[in-house]
């Protein structure tokens, strides 16, 4: 399709240790629209911050075994030279982090930062860099932009800090910002700002956004379409509304029930998942959610693929034709209440 | 530096109450400070009508093993080099007067009752996921069967599915032992779903106090209902209440504002909210709120 901006194609990423080989994420395949949030979610170890770091080829372990396709706008990443990937990174494809510090160095100012970024890809000059850089601190509600411009990381506060990482990211209007987990470390009032932030971005300068995140609250605020990650696979995608309102999937299912609500009445106990995710080296055989899933049955020694219904998908033997029974006790339960 | 304003503040034997609000409102300290593990400026802590705030180090002993924490983190409070059995055996060992015998039966007990099997207790901590470790920090805590528990973020770090078991077995626990908990969380939900109370924190005070369904249904003040209005939540897409939208970030505790300490971030605030300090007073069914023009 034409209006694909990124198409990722069987993207498996493994690891050489002492004890073999470990796969971490294994066939992942997935296209991000132009002007489309989608929004990753998955608990830690399912492998979706390695889905970014191997778009931004931020992979740099010689141990690490990468293969499958990235096309960028029907450029293959991974076939790109060094060179022509540091003009991209950073121009065509930005990258926003959970912890700002990581992206901002603290021996240069915030404004010089910014500026540097649009005089190495846009070739601006310095007075221009600067004008830009002290407009766009003030696009992200930093008061005071003029002096914010002359401050250096530590004298931010989180919130601050993350505003200004995300100046930096945007500065040269990328196509795709790639935001992993950009709102965890911060409170929720704070939070709230950066997701109006981010579909501002969306809005103004059409970006697509992957959003990685493990909060299913932040996803239903601004995703358009989500994708469920679960022991380095997709095993669930579809449009927001679909997949939060009848998850097809059991781990989707469970893990939207271990939420706590926050409207109506308490439940007595909260239904969990019972275990815990497995680490990459120790994934079972077929279906790597089977011990944990509550209707596993014998189909699920073999790896499931990914069974349309409707318009998602879930990789789950129980989609293989449509809803399940357990769908229709959802609704049921939904309409009791 | 004053972390926490003048915070008076009462929990009821067998309730949970939550305690919110962001980052540097005081929480933590308050918290601590509740355990002696920081010590208050002035003012007074009574614990089982003992007033615990004048107490030196030497007569504080007999009464920690009646008060416990349970932490974030347990992988930052357990010894790496050491065995699971004698973690959890070192309150006893150091409190109690129990012999190996007894140590070793009761090591067993705790382990059934926090859902491990027996044999992780020759194990070291390296070798559990973080749902594990968070039920050995709780089997140390109530190893020496405490009253009142403080839990600090006890979920935080959790993936939500293993949260959920977690909090289970805290809500588990308190019917079958009769604990109190002081509950101090950043996401609202999970404190929605384990408070009886919630008391809610901004830069040092607590702004509003009462039932859990009533604070969080109808909150009084506005900081309260500006955070709750924030929570982005997936099962109330229809139903949520438009949001209260706060400017900047809390301002710094060590120049806090004047007046009400909310006033610079409040859409409400007027020239009084600048000039006057709110005391919390009683609005009705057990709530206080300290503002001068509360929601009604």
């Amino acid at each position: 399709m034409s209006d694909n901006i990124l198409e990722i194609r069987d993207l498996t990423v493994g690891f050489r240790t002492e004890q073999g080989p470990v796969e971490i994420l294994k066939g992942v395949s997935f296209d991000v629209k132009a002007g489309e949030i989608v929004s990753v979610v998955g608990e830690s170890g399912s492998g979706k911050s390695m889905t970014s770091l191997a778009v931004m080829r931020l992979i740099t372990d010689p141990n690490a075994m990468i293969s499958g396709t990235i096309r960028y706008k029907g450029r293959n990443l991974p076939g790109l030279s060094a060179r022509e990937m540091r003009k991209l990174r950073g121009r065509q494809i930005a990258m926003i982090f959970q912890d700002p510090m990581t992206a901002l160095t603290p021996v240069h100012t915030i404004g010089w930062q910014i500026a540097e970024q649009m005089r190495v890809h846009l070739g601006l000059g310095a007075k221009v860099a600067r004008k830009r850089s002290v407009e766009l601190l003030g696009k992200m509600g930093i008061p005071d932009p003029e002096r914010a411009y002359d401050r250096y990381p530590h004298h931010l506060s989180g919130g601050m800090r993350q505003r200004a990482m995300i100046a930096m990211a945007i500065s040269c209007d990328p196509a795709i910002l790639i935001a992993d987990e950009p709102t965890t470390a911060l409170d929720v009032t704070v939070q709230a700002q950066i997701l109006d932030l981010l579909q501002d971005l969306r809005r103004e300068y059409g970006s697509s956004i992957i959003l990685i995140t493990h909060d299913m609250g932040v996803v239903s605020t601004i995703a358009d379409r989500v994708l469920v990650m679960y022991s380095g696979r997709i095993i669930e995608h579809g449009a927001k509304s679909d997949l939060l309102d009848k998850p097809q999937h059991p781990y989707t299912l469970g893990l939207m029930r271990s939420i706590p609500p926050m409207t109506g009445e308490r439940p007595r106990r909260l239904p969990s998942i019972p275990g815990s995710p497995p680490l990459p080296g120790k994934r079972p055989e077929g279906c790597s959610f089977r011990p944990r899933c509550e209707f596993s049955f014998s189909k699920c020694s073999a790896v499931p693929p990914l069974y349309r219904c409707n318009e998602q998908f879930a990789a789950c033997f129980l989609a293989e034709h449509g809803s399940h029974q357990w769908q229709r006790n959802l609704a049921e339960e939904r309409t009791a209440k | 530096m004053r972390i926490l304003n003048e915070v008076s503040l009462d929990v009821y034997e067998g309730e949970t109450l939550g305690l919110v609000g962001e980052s540097g409102s005081g929480k933590s300290t308050l918290g601590r400070t509740l355990l002696r593990l920081y010590d208050a400026d002035s003012g007074k802590i009574e614990f089982d009508n003992l007033d615990i705030s004048t107490k030196n180090r030497r007569e504080l002993r007999p009464l920690r093993s009646k008060m416990q924490m349970i932490f974030q983190d347990p992988y930052s409070s357990l010894n790496p080099r050491r065995r699971i059995g004698d973690l959890i055996a070192d309150p006893i060992r150091i409190h109690g007067h129990a012999s190996e015998r007894e140590i070793h039966v009761r090591l067993r007990e705790l382990m059934d009752m926090v859902g491990l099997s027996h044999s992780f207790l020759t194990r070291y901590p390296h070798e559990f996921s973080g749902g594990q470790r968070q039920r050995i920090g709780i089997a140390r805590a109530i190893a020496l069967k405490p009253k009142f528990i403080v839990a600090d973020e006890a979920v935080s770090a959790l993936d939500v599915s293993v949260q959920a078991q977690v909090i289970n077995l805290l809500m588990d626990l308190q019917d079958e032992l009769g604990l109190t908990y002081l509950f101090i969380a950043h996401d609202l939900s999970v404190v929605r779903q384990i408070s009886t109370r919630t008391a809610v924190m901004y830069l040092g005070g607590i702004v509003e106090i009462g039932m859990t369904d009533d604070v969080m249904h109808n909150p009084a003040h506005p900081y309260t209902a500006a955070l709750i209005s924030s929570v982005p939540s997936h099962d109330s897409i229809m139903s949520k209440s438009p949001r209260i939208k706060l400017q900047g970030d809390p301002p710094s505790p060590l120049m806090p504002p004047s007046g009400c300490r909310f006033h610079t971030r409040c859409p409400f605030a007027t020239d009084k909210c600048a000039a006057e300090v709110p005391f919390p007073h009683d609005v009705g069914s057990g709530r206080s709120v300290a503002c001068h023009f509360p929601i009604s």
